[in-house]
């Protein structure tokens, strides 16, 4: 395989790899000497499993051109079914990171299917009623969830809807030695805990590859062709259902197996985590980091989620200070002198790059 | 003009930028952050005392839930001062956090926490939350004690982790049996948010309860968070079942408009709330008449007449202008306890947390405390605390025992 590094898209495509190899390996060596704080390494999987969330739903927004607002139901179902995985499979399959592998491909299948669901008949309509389906679709998994009833014992896996609001997982008919997975409304309240940073930068790398790879190929451009313009990719012959439903079920299956990664770090994980506020912080994340922007919604999905912590200095001002630099780096990301500005500096260090680009 | 704003801008998201590498890439952000956090959170006591315990409170004190998390640090606050300014040997240093309620934000503070050097975590505030926090501070081998995280989930199978409030099952079964002893005869209605632990678990434990003890429950009505708003279908509900008791396992602000409705509609039941409805005197624009009448089961009651509860609630009316509720006598009795356990243990403050964690858990169950929320309280193994659960009765806007 030939790399073509002067092509502007590979370049980039490769600096991102290199990005973030680079930042897991400088967290990792300090992780390991103890250079780093407590709060930032608890916050290692959250991270990744938001950039994970960003990524996917950048796809759908960005590469698609789709709205989506309940990308946080994927990661539910995600999250949910990578937790009943992996508690029942514990003596199964002893080894944590195994399990985590599994209870992650797990959710992300879920989360493919419930995408395939959604997007089936929504895909194949006009106009932003994706945005409304996927906005109910994150409701309604939210309400599901909270009536799910599940345990394990040595029979199998015991599963109940609680729709009358009447059961209780006392009706689950447990032996002793089973275990409560899901209480409704409770949520998991006892799940062991596996998930690690190795894991999360895995499967950061795993959804950067299925991202990037998809929007490089044929497939990827035909996607964009449906994002651009729409009458002229019909008629080339492009199956529009076909690859709107392509993008959109990865990006739901990206988001369930990040969904089983966060659910996984959580030792009590209620539905409600899951709604409608999660779903816009990752469109933020991805509208900050640039419509169609990879690297660019990694660095956001990272300083977005890094960025309360930082402002633990402010007390009880912090979310107020959180939303005003939202505000100020939405302005001035967007504002022409700014732009102008780095575009100076781009020439004055980077001159060879530019000039070869400008010369094409 | 257009100039400096851009100028400003520009600066401001460099600066953003540079303090965001900063301490993601610096190897010692540990120390600068977390004292930062320390010194402005802290307006009571940011003084450093020589020798002082590390103590840390997290709670909501933004977003829905922050009348709890506020009471909850205010409480820690005072009992702080108190000991501080007292000739007691055994001195605290506080640091509040906040968790918005939520568990991932929650175990952020408790990072932030340990970041700084906190040896006792007093907290979280919710029960979700803490449940969360409890995982990681029994891996860590921290000492936690929690005002008011009340699920089962909070204490189990962790031995380091103890509440001070009552767990959810022995209220829902402490109201259940307070209703069997008191109003045998009533027609119970429910209405509870089934999208939410603390108000599902109660609802499972009372109706198990009510069974057993032969209490007829004709109706159940649930809400979720998102329909919080509006009442008149489960009120209707119940009024038409005949039902002459509303059971509400629910916190004070759906409450507030279940009150509301029903007056406006005629409907006139006996109100009967668990822990959560305290609060509901101190909310911003509710006609406290309307709550005349409603029975609670909470353990601390402000116009008590001992003289601990007075000093109390003299004390936190003087600091915060309002009257304490029972989530701010639980974390003032949680300070207390640590403070007792501490002197029952021999600790001294420059002890690590680990040894801190395994000292107090020893010392623990052999305590009998007498505090603002209960009279002998003693502790098992197991972090559930064993205390009376008190009703009371709002009578003229104020807590009074039921006669």
């Amino acid at each position: 395989m030939k790399i073509n590094l002067r092509n502007k898209r590979t370049r980039t495509d490769f600096l991102t790899y290199a990005g973030v190899i680079i930042a897991f390996v400088v967290m990792t060596i300090l992780q390991k000497e103890g250079a780093i704080s407590r709060s930032l390494s608890g916050q290692l999987v959250p991270i990744c499993a938001y950039v994970t969330m960003a990524i996917s739903l950048n796809l759908t927004v960005g590469i698609l051109g789709e709205l989506s607002l309940g990308h946080a139901g994927f990661m539910s179902v995600g999250a949910f079914s990578g937790i009943i995985a992996a508690m029942s499979l514990q003596s199964a399959i002893p080894s944590d990171g195994v399990r985590l592998a599994v209870a992650m491909v797990l959710g992300a299948f879920f989360a493919a299917i419930a995408g395939f669901l959604v997007g089936t008949p929504v895909l194949r309509l006009r106009g932003d009623y994706l945005a409304i389906v996927t906005l109910a679709f994150g409701e309604i998994i939210k309400e599901l969830v909270n009536c799910l009833l599940v345990g394990y014992d040595e029979n199998g896996l015991h599963m109940m809807f609680n729709l009358n609001g009447q059961k209780t997982v006392a009706d689950l008919g447990l032996t002793e030695n089973g275990i409560e997975i899901i209480k409704g409304a409770q949520g998991a309240t006892s799940t062991t805990t596996i998930s690690t940073f190795t894991a999360g930068f895995i499967l950061v790398m795993v959804t950067l590859i299925v991202v990037l790879n998809l929007i490089r190929s044929r497939s990827g451009r035909a996607i964009m062709a449906l994002r651009d313009n729409r009458i002229a990719a019909e008629s080339v012959g492009i199956n529009i259902t076909k690859y709107k439903l392509m993008a959109f079920v990865t990006s739901a299956a990206l988001a369930g197996a990040s969904g089983a990664l966060y659910g996984l770090n959580m030792a009590s994980l209620q539905a409600t985590k899951f709604n409608f506020n999660t779903s816009i912080l990752v469109l933020v994340f991805v509208v900050l980091g640039g419509l169609g922007n990879i690297w660019g919604s990694i660095i956001a999905a990272t300083l977005l989620t890094v960025l309360p912590e930082m402002l633990r200095s402010f007390a009880e001002f912090r979310m107020l200070v959180y939303a005003i630099v939202l505000i100020l780096v939405m302005l001035a990301t967007n504002n022409p002198t700014f732009k102008l500005f780095f575009e100076r500096i781009r020439t004055r260090f980077f001159k060879k790059p530019a000039k070869e680009v400008r010369g094409k | 003009m257009k100039k400096i704003l851009c100028l400003l801008l520009a600066m401001t998201m460099t600066f953003g930028c540079l303090t965001a590498c900063g301490s993601k890439d610096t190897s010692e952000p540990a120390t600068d952050g977390a004292a930062t956090g320390g010194d402005t959170a802290d307006t009571g006591s940011s003084e450093t005392i020589e020798g002082a315990f590390k103590l840390g409170a997290v709670g909501p004190l933004t977003g829905d839930a922050a009348i709890y998390g506020q009471a909850v640090v205010n409480g820690a606050q005072i009992a702080v001062d108190e000991i501080n300014a007292s000739d007691s040997t055994v001195k605290f240093e506080l640091n509040k956090q906040d968790d918005e309620a939520d568990g991932e934000k929650s175990k952020n503070a408790y990072n932030n926490l340990m970041d700084w050097g906190m040896q006792i975590l007093v907290g979280p505030t919710t029960s979700g939350a803490a449940t969360a926090v409890a995982a990681q501070v029994y891996t860590d081998r921290t000492f936690m004690i929690t005002p008011s995280g009340s699920s089962t989930d909070v204490i189990d199978g962790k031995d380091n982790v103890f509440q001070v409030c009552f767990t959810d099952p022995n209220q829902g079964t402490g109201a259940a049996d307070y209703i069997a002893e008191n109003m045998p005869d009533s027609k119970i209605a429910i209405i509870y948010r089934n999208d939410d632990a603390y108000s599902q678990g109660i609802r499972d434990t009372f109706v198990e309860e009510a069974e057993a003890k032969g209490l007829e429950v004709v109706t159940e009505g649930t809400f979720t968070a998102d329909t919080a708003t509006d009442f008149t279908v489960q009120l209707t509900d119940a009024q038409s079942k005949g039902a002459d008791l509303l059971f509400l396992p629910i916190y004070y602000q759906p409450a507030s408009i279940i009150l509301n409705q029903a007056n406006a509609m005629g409907y006139a039941p006996t109100f009967f709330g668990v822990d959560g409805m305290d609060g509901i005197l101190t909310l911003e624009n509710f006609d406290t008449s309307l709550a005349e009448g409603v029975m609670l089961l909470t353990p601390f009651s402000a116009d008590a007449t001992d003289d601990l509860t007075k000093n109390f609630v003299a004390k936190y009316q003087e600091a915060y202008g309002e009257v304490p509720n029972q989530f701010a006598a639980d974390a003032y009795d949680a300070v207390y306890i640590v403070k007792a356990a501490i002197e029952a243990a021999g600790c001294t403050a420059d002890m690590s947390t680990t040894d801190i964690c395994e000292a107090l858990v020893a010392a623990m169950p052999t305590l009998t405390y007498n505090g603002l929320t209960g009279q002998n309280m003693t502790w098992q193994a197991t972090g559930e605390v064993s205390k009376a659960p008190m009703a009371v009765v709002i009578k003229d806007g104020v807590y009074t025992l039921p006669n």
